[in-house]
């Protein structure tokens, strides 16, 4: 495990204007975000090959089935992507978000007017049935000025997904998300979250990654004004052959903002492929802010890889906190020995082990009506891969 | 009935500077009822012995034999040692983060049991246990282990102990690290679990603080991997004074 201090950091000389150089400058223009051929930095990762051709651009109409549990309180229409363009959406800065701004035809637009408090969570089930179905997917939510919401969408099926979603939270507000892939083994997705946090606003988002047989997700947060705080967390488990990928940016764009990443991965199985990165930038002008980022991999079997790369760039020197940790660790045998020699079997004995790696993250997403059913999934996830009784 | 009984037992360990013996033909009996203590000096390979028993993946069985009412246990895998009645309380009891000891404790007990507790009982069970060692109704949420102090987990041991009923436990250097309140309370429990009909107990301890609590039947004294001398009791006493020089001395001889 590395727990790095600021003065390990990579530090940026410039100011003002740089650009965390893993985080291209946002575009709409297509042409500014080239086909990639697996070299470039952001791409060198995730397997190219198996994108069944996603990022060539091909138009398509077919559309995800949805079904959309919506609290009363909640707007939910239809837009063009100019009029998403307008509202401030966060911008495309890679090509899958590009693509899917100009080929979704139109956005989603959900609205949360300003003050609205809304305890029941809306719920979005998506699911596809076939790979062979292209989807474009593109959903900008505007919550208002302290406005209070949990939003939770679900991936279920099989699928070829490109989706974009904006989250521009409201002063004040406080807005929790939760994106669950458990998708079939074949989908595909690709998806950029990013979220732009107001004035004293507080977010908390989850991602979940079981299913798909190739998952990249981006997680962005940046901040409208000073006082917001984001916590961005994760959970994934890759079987044989899944490559499962999540990419956070937390930009810090304001002063005294803070960030806390907390990704935890299981892997297991020959080729389970996992790939966090954390990416944070503190500008010039957010002074006094707060950051943490943390990934944690426990590796089940033989065969598996956790790529897990956290970057840090500071451009002004007046900082709160910053700090990452970064650990990918096997099984603990002593830890296994204590359960059995309490007549737990090996099997059962990994379980509670994983269980208990990914229990206070759980504990932590912060959804109580749906805590059960996540914990259920999770539960699930583990009987039918950890459980297996040799 | 429960026999444990255990033959010119010879345990290695993988060192860096290569195979190392550590056990050199160890021999004990436990039989029903009986209280065994085993005091020697730091390192001559008490938990390597307590280990061994156990099934650790560490140390590696050269020779000998361990049977459990004629069963050979080195046969078996860890968790079937337990669920053939085996039990140790370890010197070191491993966190386990993010595992209740509630879940901890039900998934151990229907591993044992072969089914689930029933639920009404075990609860009651369980609180009763927790009140009889003195711990706080609040530790059957925490994760097992994780920031207990030395005295919390030893007590935790014991507590497992009374809860899974073995046929035969040993402990570990249970009593250090226990002040004299806990050492009572932890001691009350093993006598508690000794009650119950046809139990053996294998105590391993540097002191012979907890054989006033605890009266062994046999006292052993195990220097340099093996046996050195039996008596009674008296024999800790004995130990308590005279340290043990005379035993390392005549093993090195
Ligand atoms: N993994 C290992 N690598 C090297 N040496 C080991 C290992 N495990 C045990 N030993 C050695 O074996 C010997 C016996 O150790 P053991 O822990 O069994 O002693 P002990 O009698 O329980 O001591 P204590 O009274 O300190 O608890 C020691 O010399 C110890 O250093
Ligand atoms: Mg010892």
């Amino acid at each position: 495990m590395t727990d790095t201090p600021v003065g390990d950091a990579v530090e940026t000389v410039e100011s003002g204007t740089i650009r965390s150089h893993l985080n291209p400058p946002p575009s709409y223009d297509l042409a500014d975000h080239p086909v990639p051929v697996g070299t470039e930095e952001v791409w060198r990762f995730t397997p190219l090959k198996r994108l069944r051709g996603l990022l060539d651009g091909e138009p398509s109409e077919a559309r995800l089935t949805q079904e959309n549990s919506v609290p009363a309180g909640i707007e939910v229409s239809h837009i063009t992507a100019e009029q998403a363009r307008e509202i401030g959406e966060v911008p495309p800065s890679e090509r899958p978000a590009a693509l899917a701004v100009s080929l979704a035809g139109g956005a989603t637009l959900v609205d949360v007017p300003a003050e609205a408090e809304i305890d029941e969570p809306m719920v979005v089930d998506l699911s596809g049935d076939s790979v062979d179905t292209r989807v474009w997917g593109h959903t900008v939510y505007r919550i208002g000025n302290h406005a209070k919401v949990t939003v939770v969408v679900r991936h279920t099926g099989s699928a070829t997904y490109c989706s974009t979603t904006s989250f521009l939270v409201g002063d004040g507000a406080d807005v929790t998300i939760l994106s669950l892939q458990d998708w079939a083994d074949d989908a595909v997705h690709l998806g950029r979250d990013a979220i732009r946090v107001g004035r004293d606003a507080k977010v908390k988002h989850t991602s979940i990654s079981f299913g798909g047989d190739l998952v990249r997700m981006h997680a962005n947060v940046e901040y409208d004004g000073p006082g917001g705080e984001a916590e961005l967390l994760g959970l994934y488990f890759a079987d044989a052959g899944q490559h499962l990928e999540h990419r956070l940016f937390a930009d810090h764009t304001a002063p005294r903002t803070k960030s806390r990443v907390t990704y935890k991965g299981a892997l297991q199985g020959q080729g389970a492929h996992t790939v966090w990165i954390g990416n944070v930038l503190i500008r010039k002008v957010a002074e006094g802010i707060d950051t943490y980022e943390e990934n944690r991999n426990l590796v089940l079997t033989e065969g598996c890889q956790a790529d897990s790369v956290p970057n840090l760039e500071i451009e002004t020197g007046d900082i709160e906190g910053a700090g990452h940790a970064s650990a990918t660790a096997r099984f603990d045998d002593e830890q296994l020995f204590y359960l059995r020699s309490r007549g737990v079997s090996e099997k059962e004995a990994q379980r509670l082990v994983v269980h208990g790696f990914f229990n206070d993250l759980i504990r932590r997403v912060g959804i109580p009506s749906i805590e059960d059913r996540l914990l259920e999934t999770v539960e699930a996830e583990l009987a039918r891969n950890v459980l297996k009784e040799s | 009935m429960a026999t444990l009984d255990i033959k010119d037992l010879h345990v290695t360990v993988d060192t860096e500077d290569g195979t190392k013996e550590i056990l050199k033909g160890v021999d004990l009996t436990i039989k029903d009822g009986e209280t065994h203590a085993i005091m020697g000096p730091n390192g001559s390979g008490k938990s390597t012995l307590a280990y061994s028993i156990a099934g650790h993946p560490k140390y590696t069985v050269t020779g000998g034999s361990v049977t459990l009412d004629g069963a050979d246990v080195l046969e078996m895998s860890v968790d079937e040692r337990a669920r053939a009645g085996l039990f140790l309380a370890m010197q070191y009891p491993v966190e386990v983060p993010g595992v209740s000891v509630a879940n901890f404790l039900r998934t151990a007990k229907t591993a044992i049991d072969g089914e689930a507790p029933k639920l009404r009982t075990w609860v009651k069970d369980v609180n009763g246990a927790m009140e009889k060692l003195s711990m706080d109704p609040s530790f059957s949420q925490r994760s097992v282990n994780e920031g207990f102090s030395g005295g919390e987990k030893k007590r935790h041991e014991i507590m497992q102990l009374e809860l899974l009923d073995p046929k035969v436990a040993i402990l570990d250097e249970t009593d250090s690290g226990l002040d004299i309140d806990a050492l009572k309370i932890v001691s009350e429990g093993v006598n508690r679990f000794k009650q119950n009909s046809d139990k053996g107990v294998l105590l391993i301890t540097h002191y012979t603080r907890i054989l006033r609590y605890i009266t062994p039947d046999f006292v052993h004294v195990f220097v340099d991997g093996r046996m050195a001398e039996q008596g009674g009791p008296e024999l800790a006493e004995e130990l308590e004074s005279t340290g043990y020089d005379k035993y390392v001395s005549a093993a090195r001889a």
